[in-house]
């Protein structure tokens, strides 16, 4: 019985190989492939192949305007971001805190999660269909009272404050949740005993509710100051166009741009390479700064 | 009346919350306008939060032609296979995990882990697909993100919480793992399934960009890169020229693409009540193990 315990055990090993096996392949390949941002790449020679560049590739990129402004480009939607997006939820979650009857602040949460749930193509179509500057359905409104239209989506400075619109449209709601959550762990005693005293409520919004979420506030914000070079692909590329390239070019759209457009290998690669460099010492040193705040760290 | 003054902020409150949600909303419902419009309607820019010449010819359309047909079957096809294996992947990895008679199972979820906060970025995993000759394969889409390191952790968590003993006893009655596994945790574990499931079936059906890398044979469209794709042509059209003629494409009237972006929209609607609150319980989850 022993032995067959034992036999079996190796169905464990035999189970948990085939998950391994691609998080190998498709995982961990790929970081050992990041080598080929040092070579001459040519994937007919391939990996073993291909002759070794040093850092020839780094300084071709680092050469390259357009790696700077994709550069550029990440920190400025990111730093806005961080400016606009990150509150966006806080003042959700405040707002919704206030709603006393329970049907209409469960009706208000639904429908401003809805968004979270739809593909980022799917919000581009509704965006189109909305903000473009002859058809949509914002501009024909305003050209049929006699204004002149806005340019949503076609001039880059007016482009940038849609990217955070859209963002915020998708994400805030969703965002209220965890801000909720820590909301209810407030002791209600303390609320009581702020009327009692003759608090109002912005008083008890201002001493109670605000201290009660502030280290949610604090591990959310050092999160995303920590993955200020990261930058998803699907919002900047959908939203993306030629009139807007100067802003709407980040690192993603780059790597995409020249490495696989392109069929630049090497140098998507070594973009990608040093967007994580910088990236990781982003995220150590919020981590660092996390530990010495709130003495747990985000990891 | 001092009633009444005291309870304005609450007033306005409810009242920016109504403009907040009402815009949640209105898009949809703008885009769903134009898809039961006609054609001529929506054109001529008639169509605001009412259907203007009522039809459902785009829906007909959008069903007849062939080509979005097929994405759509393709998606569907894609979304329930990729649901299936990323499931059966992470089973597989997650319970050796919670059992205490596998040795290494901490230096298992290192490995598995160290994904969460490293990858070899969109380039070198693009090369390794070609290399490996998956390009225009699905299965491209399915095998790079059918781990997902994120739904692995919460489903080990999960499966630690089925009493030891109950397995414990199985294997003195001569029980095999692989027999405990099938017969008697995944029985139990029916809710965080469904749950992980959801993540994956949700994940998939929305995204693009992978498709966008890895197919360029017009028969492995997903619905979501063939909208991606009208998307940018509609923002650029000297773009459509060169992208277009590529993708063998051609325009889209608006009110048939308004169908098919309703068409996109419809499981998520349609799921979008147990959505709710399975993603909910998942962010919880996160955030106690983060």
């Amino acid at each position: 019985m022993r032995t067959g315990r034992l036999r079996s055990i190796r169905q464990l090993y035999l189970l948990l190989s085939v998950p391994l096996l691609v998080l190998f392949v498709f995982s961990y390949l790929p970081m050992i492939g990041l080598i080929i941002a040092f070579q001459d790449y040519n994937i007919f020679k391939g990996f073993f192949g291909s002759k070794w560049a040093g850092l020839a590739v780094f300084k071709e990129i680092f050469r390259m305007p357009s790696f700077w402004a994709a550069l550029r480009n990440t920190f400025l939607l990111n730093g806005l971001n961080l400016a606009v997006g990150f509150p966006a939820p806080i003042i959700l979650a405040l707002m919704l805190n206030e709603v006393r009857g329970k049907g209409i602040k469960r009706t208000f949460q639904s429908t401003m999660y809805l968004p979270h749930f739809l593909s980022w193509a799917i919000i581009g179509s509704l965006a189109v269909e909305l903000l473009a500057d002859n058809t949509g359905l914002v501009n024909v409104f305003i050209k049929s009272h006699g204004g002149k239209i806005i340019p949503f989506l076609s001039e880059r400075w007016r482009w940038l404050f849609t990217y955070q619109g859209i963002w915020i449209w998708q994400n805030a709601g969703w965002g209220t949740i965890i801000y909720l959550s820590s909301l209810t762990a407030i002791n209600p005693e303390l609320y009581e005993a702020a009327e009692v005293d003759g608090a109002g409520r912005w008083r008890k919004i201002w001493s109670i509710t605000l201290p009660g979420i502030s280290s949610t506030m604090v591990v959310l914000l050092i999160l995303q100051v920590g993955r200020i070079v990261n930058i998803s692909f699907e919002q900047p590329y959908i939203m993306g166009n030629d009139l807007v390239r100067d802003f709407a070019d980040v690192i993603s759209t780059f790597v995409y741009r020249m490495g696989i457009l392109s069929a630049r290998y090497n140098v998507g690669a070594a973009a990608g390479l040093f967007q994580s460099v910088v990236g990781l010492f982003f995220l150590l040193t919020a981590n660092t700064v996390a530990r010495k705040l709130t003495d747990t760290g985000i990891w | 009346m001092t009633r009444l003054l005291r309870r304005w902020p609450e007033a306005l409150i409810i009242l920016f919350l109504t403009v907040a949600a009402l815009t949640c909303l209105l898009p949809l419902v703008h885009e769903l306008m134009m898809a039961i419009s006609s054609n001529d309607a929506v054109l001529s820019r008639k169509v605001g939060f009412w259907p203007v010449e009522p039809t459902l010819n785009s829906f007909r359309e959008v069903f007849k032609d062939s080509s979005v047909l097929q994405s759509l079957v393709f998606s569907i096809y894609l979304t329930v296979a990729f649901t299936v294996i990323a499931m059966a992947l992470t089973i597989a990895a997650a319970y050796p995990l919670t059992r205490p008679e596998l040795k290494g199972r901490r230096f298992f979820t290192t490995v598995i882990v160290i994904t969460m906060y490293f990858s070899g970025g969109i380039l070198p995993l693009y090369v390794l697909i070609k290399t490996l000759g998956l390009l225009n394969s699905m299965w491209s889409l399915i095998l790079p993100i059918a781990v997902s390191p994120y739904n692995l952790i919460i489903l080990k968590t999960s499966l630690m919480s089925v009493p030891d003993s109950i397995t414990e006893s199985a294997l003195i009655d001569g029980a095999s793992y692989f027999r405990i596994l099938i017969q008697i945790i995944l029985p139990l574990s029916m809710p965080i399934i469904a749950t992980l499931s959801l993540f994956y079936a949700v994940g998939r059906w929305n995204m693009f960009q992978d498709a966008l890398f890895y197919i360029s044979n017009a028969k492995l469209y997903t619905l979501q890169l063939k909208l991606a794709y009208i998307v940018i042509n509609n923002t650029s059209p000297e773009v459509f020229q060169l992208e277009g003629a590529a993708a063998g494409y051609r325009i889209v009237p608006a009110a048939i693409t308004a169908a098919t972006v309703i068409v996109a929209t419809m499981p998520i609607l349609i799921a979008y009540p147990w959505l709710q609150r399975y993603f909910i319980s998942g962010v919880m989850l996160g955030s106690v193990k983060g």
